[in-house]
């Protein structure tokens, strides 16, 4: 397995207003990291990280993929996605565009069934429900109900979303029930599995697979 | 953002039927240079919605090497995937608007990165 190197983040100099790269995201970059030759094998055209915050993902999977995919980083935090757009073009990276919004909500129908690979590193921590829709440092981490409140909100659009063929893949903490979420996304038709797991602190971090089943010539039968 | 971001993204205040395509406004436009992949672009033509772009690219004046339709022979014809290259990667938007086409709602352009994030007031849910 090629061994990719951190992106180097030690230029932003935001981390009073963006999520600074914690255990989390450095479980989900080994997770991508573990899926390389997956991801190059799906030969994505159209990548999308939502909750790009300091970009650190989405610069790793462009290090992963190159030139041949177009990126996309969308934060709910505009001091995110000015990060994100730095760290990308830091490291050179050409292909991408940042955007400022809730979730998918300003991508077009148009963009249904095209999404290759989308990522998200949500706010999983468990909070009170009125701290869920702030646009600054707390979106990073604040998840409402069992911390699900705002993964909840992208699930149903990941269907739709994706390409015949293409993957998502989503952090979560114990808490979120990633066992359930993985029941959810299966009667979606999604293949789910866990790609890795590991206790940081008083965490139990996973980083789920969901992948959207290419209809084959029976199943159109 | 790029031409090619701005074929895929809508308006999506409420009330509003058809956001799409948002008008760009540009005040201020830059020409990076981007790596060509020829491979890359004629696999994104086949998603990419071509009136827009042409109509867009003439709008802020980088149109004039794209043809009206979308030639039959694009992904083997070098040059068009060439000009297409230019359109979609390298013009890059820097400050400007993306207005909706019914609403007239403006998102506001600013070093690079358009936001589209609406007031709880103009968003479907409640
Ligand atoms: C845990 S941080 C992850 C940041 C970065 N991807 C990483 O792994 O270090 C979650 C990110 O999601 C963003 N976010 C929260 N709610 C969002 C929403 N509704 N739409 C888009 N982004 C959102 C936050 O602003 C924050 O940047």
């Amino acid at each position: 397995m090629t061994c990719i190197p951190t992106p180097d983040y030690s230029h932003l100099k935001c981390y009073d207003s963006v999520y600074e790269p914690s255990e989390d995201s450095f479980l989900f970059l080994d997770a991508l990291e573990q899926e390389q030759d997956f991801l190059k094998q799906i030969n994505p055209l159209i990548c999308v990280e939502v909750g790009s915050g300091s970009g650190i993902i989405l610069t790793f999977l462009a290090s992963i993929l190159g030139g041949k995919s177009h990126y996309i980083g969308i934060d709910i935090n505009e001091k995110a996605s000015q990060c994100t757009q730095q760290s990308l073009c830091h490291h050179s990276i050409q292909n991408y565009d940042c955007i400022c919004d809730n979730m998918l909500d300003s991508l077009s129908s148009r963009m249904r069934g095209t999404v290759d690979v989308l990522l998200f590193n949500p706010p999983y921590v468990p909070t009170p429900s009125d701290e869920v829709g702030g646009t600054g440092l707390s979106a990073s981490w604040a998840g409402g109900m069992h911390g699900r409140e705002v993964i909840d909100l992208l699930l149903p659009q990941v269907d739709s979303f994706l390409s015949d063929g293409g993957v998502f893949y989503l952090l979560t903490v114990e808490e979120n029930r990633p066992g359930e979420i993985c029941q959810l996304m299966a009667a979606k038709g999604l293949i789910a599995s866990k790609v890795l797991t590991r206790r940081a602190r008083n965490e139990l971090l996973t980083v789920l697979k969901f992948i959207k089943k290419k209809l084959s010539k029976d199943d159109l039968k | 953002m790029k031409l090619l971001t701005h074929n895929m993204l809508t308006s999506h205040v409420k009330g509003v039927i058809n956001g799409y395509p948002l008008k760009l406004i540009a005040r201020k436009v830059e020409v990076k240079d981007v790596q060509f992949n020829s491979d890359f672009i004629s696999r994104m033509l086949k998603k990419v919605d071509w009136p827009v772009l042409k109509k867009t690219a003439d709008m802020i004046g980088h149109g004039q090497s794209l043809p009206i339709e979308l030639p039959v022979d694009f992904e083997s014809n070098e040059g068009f995937l060439q000009s297409a290259h230019h359109a979609l990667m390298e013009v890059e938007i820097i400050e400007g608007d993306l207005e909706c086409p019914e609403s007239g709602r403006l998102f506001p352009i600013q070093d690079g990165i358009p936001n589209m994030l609406l007031r709880k007031e103009e968003t479907a849910q409640t």
